[in-house]
């Protein structure tokens, strides 16, 4: 029995998402966890059914390092001919009995109006499920690619990917979610990551949509006892990009967020993330860096509650941003809630440009401006893909990171 | 090789550099010293290129041509060289990435093909035998939670592997012990050719004692006041810079 044949507990949820979602209706400004990034444009966006053009998606996929374990979602759905699944499967696929364990039980479609979206709408998604004790060898690939249409003027698409990973107790596994697009649509995006007791799950998240796309993601990371989860969100694509991390932690687990956005032109980045140490003994770490350039603008809204009982956190929040621009702005907002008194929680964050007299001292040695400027960003930027594991995927994502700085560097 | 011809320079509203005149030839070595305040590391980041500071009056002629109107890093591709007083740290730029970005750009400036990997490397670790480097420095960032000898040591290795036709060391001296300071002697005397000029700018006398100039100057208040063979140091040693300033 898969989803679509049963009515089940799933149905009932995904009945409510949609009363929920016509409820709240599209978030303004006036609520507190979109004050700084305009919906409008997407608002006023009319989505049409796309094309299933798989020859422009293949063409995205070209220079992509993904060959095992790949599952590859068009416009929202199941794209066989160009996956290779391996051990990944997806939310249609799977019997609904496992799904209603998960899906939709961890990330809120009450409050939150895109997750309630997602929940109603959704089409597909990756379902991933490793059983304990399994070590997964290489990285796991869920790639999420929009082409609204054949031609240029085409209208705009919304396509809702889902995806939900269980990893069981003490399996260790590296996921890389990416999106990939050309034209305007946009992407309502929502994960689920279950990370089970002692397990170790790396996590990489690639937005590099198009520069006029719509990018909205919430992840929701539970872990376990003694666990291990580390993600890093490269935010380069889209004209809008929100990707929200909840994770909550339970008693000795380890959680590291860290993230880069990248920003030129009028693109908006916005990164928002909760860390909830529910329980004691645990440790978050947290790095985000931004490079601003143009008339970009970013936030950065990192929340940490210590709940009542978690004595002994350990909470570390960095976040720095280089602004290569006068045009450039950026709202970085730390938010601590901290209801126990025996832990230590420390946050920080910076905002600065390009270090003049490093500039000179490149310049000094006979390496041009424009170039001294490019490779002192590149620097800035570079740890946060140095953690990579996967090296291809890791030198991929330094060409990217290249590209998008040289550009800037001539604009 | 370099003319410089009564100079003036200023940061913001301050004069600094109130005419200076001098002539370098090639394969000389020529000691700037003088108190501090007296323009001293001014005159050599001017000649760098750092823009800083604001030429209002003079000329600079480096092989004939009009230094002044070169950026920076075509000053370096031409051959001019600044050891800095304080060498800047580039957290996330290796030491060979920099190193071989800046040596393929000054060869490409001259017509001439990126240096093979494997000829850069060997070249590389010839020097590093010279500063009494160690190899583990190479994969470090540039300067990056170096100590201030080993940032000294950094610059004139950096010096040896690019091989200017004019280096100029700015109190590359300072902050050094003495076995630091041979090194660093070491290395700039195994540089010492007929072809290739220096300036030593420094405070004190005690380099000079280990490289040995053939003229010395003396910098105050923005001016070269005395100029001499190396016995001006030794005087300078005796009697301080005191007397020079009043003549000024």
């Amino acid at each position: 029995m898969t989803l679509s044949e049963q009515q089940s507990s799933i149905d009932r949820i995904r009945q409510d998402a949609r009363e929920r979602f016509e409820a709240l209706g599209f978030p303004t400004s006036r609520d507190e966890d979109w004050k700084f990034t305009n919906l409008a444009p997407i608002a006023k966006l009319k989505f049409e059914p796309a094309a299933r053009d798989f020859e422009r998606a293949s063409e995205l996929l070209r220079d992509f390092p993904a060959n095992a374990n790949r599952v590859v979602f068009l416009n929202g759905s199941y794209a066989p001919r160009l996956s290779s699944p391996g051990i990944v499967g997806t939310i249609r696929q799977t019997p609904a009995p496992i799904l209603e364990l998960h899906l939709a039980r961890h990330a809120d479609y009450r409050r939150d109006a895109f997750a309630a979206w997602n929940t109603a709408a959704f089409e597909d998604g990756a379902f991933l499920f490793i059983g304990a004790r399994r070590v997964v060898e290489g990285p796991v690939h869920l790639i999420h690619i929009s082409v609204p249409g054949a031609g240029p003027g085409s209208a705009p698409s919304v396509a809702h990917p889902r995806n939900l990973i269980i990893a069981g107790s003490r399996s260790q596994v590296s996921i890389i979610e990416s999106h990939l697009g050309v034209q305007t649509y946009l992407t309502n995006a929502v994960t689920e990551i279950m990370v089970g007791e002692d397990a170790v799950v790396d996590f990489t998240k690639l937005q590099n949509e198009s520069v006029s796309a719509f990018h909205i993601a919430a992840m929701h990371v539970s872990l376990g006892r003694g666990s291990a989860f580390t993600s890093r969100v490269l935010s380069f694509g889209g004209a809008l990009a929100r990707t929200q991390i909840t994770s909550v932690l339970e008693e000795g687990s380890c959680c590291t967020l860290n993230g880069l956005y990248v920003t030129r032109d009028r693109q908006h980045a916005d990164n928002r993330t909760t860390i909830d140490h529910a329980k004691p003994h645990a440790t978050s770490h947290e790095l985000y860096k931004g490079i601003l350039d143009g008339q970009s603008s970013a936030v950065f809204n990192g929340k940490i509650i210590v709940r009542k009982d978690a004595q002994k956190t350990d909470a570390k929040q960095t976040n720095k941003n280089l602004v290569l621009s006068e045009g450039a702005t950026i709202n970085t907002k730390p938010q601590l809630e901290i209801f126990a008194d025996d832990v230590r929680c420390t946050h920080g964050a910076t905002v600065g440009q390009l270090d003049q007299e490093a500039i000179f001292y490149l310049q000094s040695r006979g390496i041009g401006r424009e170039d001294a400027r490019a490779l002192l960003t590149y620097a800035f930027a570079e740890e946060m893909l140095d953690s990579i594991r996967d090296e291809p995927f890791r030198v991929y994502t330094g060409q990217l990171l290249s590209g998008r700085l040289a550009r800037e560097a001539t604009a | 090789m370099l003319e410089i011809k009564n100079l003036h320079a200023r940061v913001g509203d301050r004069e600094i550099l109130k005419g200076i005149d001098l002539s370098i030839g090639t394969g000389e070595v020529h000691a700037i010293m003088g108190p501090n305040g007296s323009g001293k590391s001014t005159l050599a980041q001017v000649l760098a290129g750092r823009d800083l500071y604001v030429v209002t009056e003079g000329q600079v002629l480096y092989n004939g041509a009009d230094l002044l109107a070169l950026s920076p890093e075509d000053r370096a591709r031409e051959g001019l060289f600044l050891a800095f007083q304080y060498p800047v740290e580039i957290p996330g730029v290796s030491n060979l990435y920099f190193l071989k970005s800046a040596l393929n750009m000054i060869r490409k400036h001259r017509g001439l093909p990126d240096v093979d990997a494997m000829d850069f490397l060997a070249l590389v670790k010839d020097r590093m035998q010279w500063m009494d480097m160690d190899q583990s420095l190479l994969n470090r960032s540039v300067n990056a939670g170096f100590s201030g000898g080993e940032k000294k040591r950094n610059e004139i290795f950096q010096m040896a592997v690019l091989e200017p036709q004019l280096a100029i060391l700015d109190e590359t001296d300072s902050g050094l012990d003495i076995d630091a300071l041979k090194i660093v002697a070491k290395g700039v005397n195994a540089l010492r050719s007929p072809e290739r000029s220096m300036v030593l700018v420094t405070h004190y006398q005690r380099l000079l004692n280990y490289i040995e100039p053939d003229y010395v100057h003396v910098l105050s208040e923005g001016r070269i006041v005395k100029s001499g063979n190396k016995d001006l140091a030794l005087t300078l040693e005796e009697t301080g810079y005191a007397g020079f300033e009043s003549a000024a």
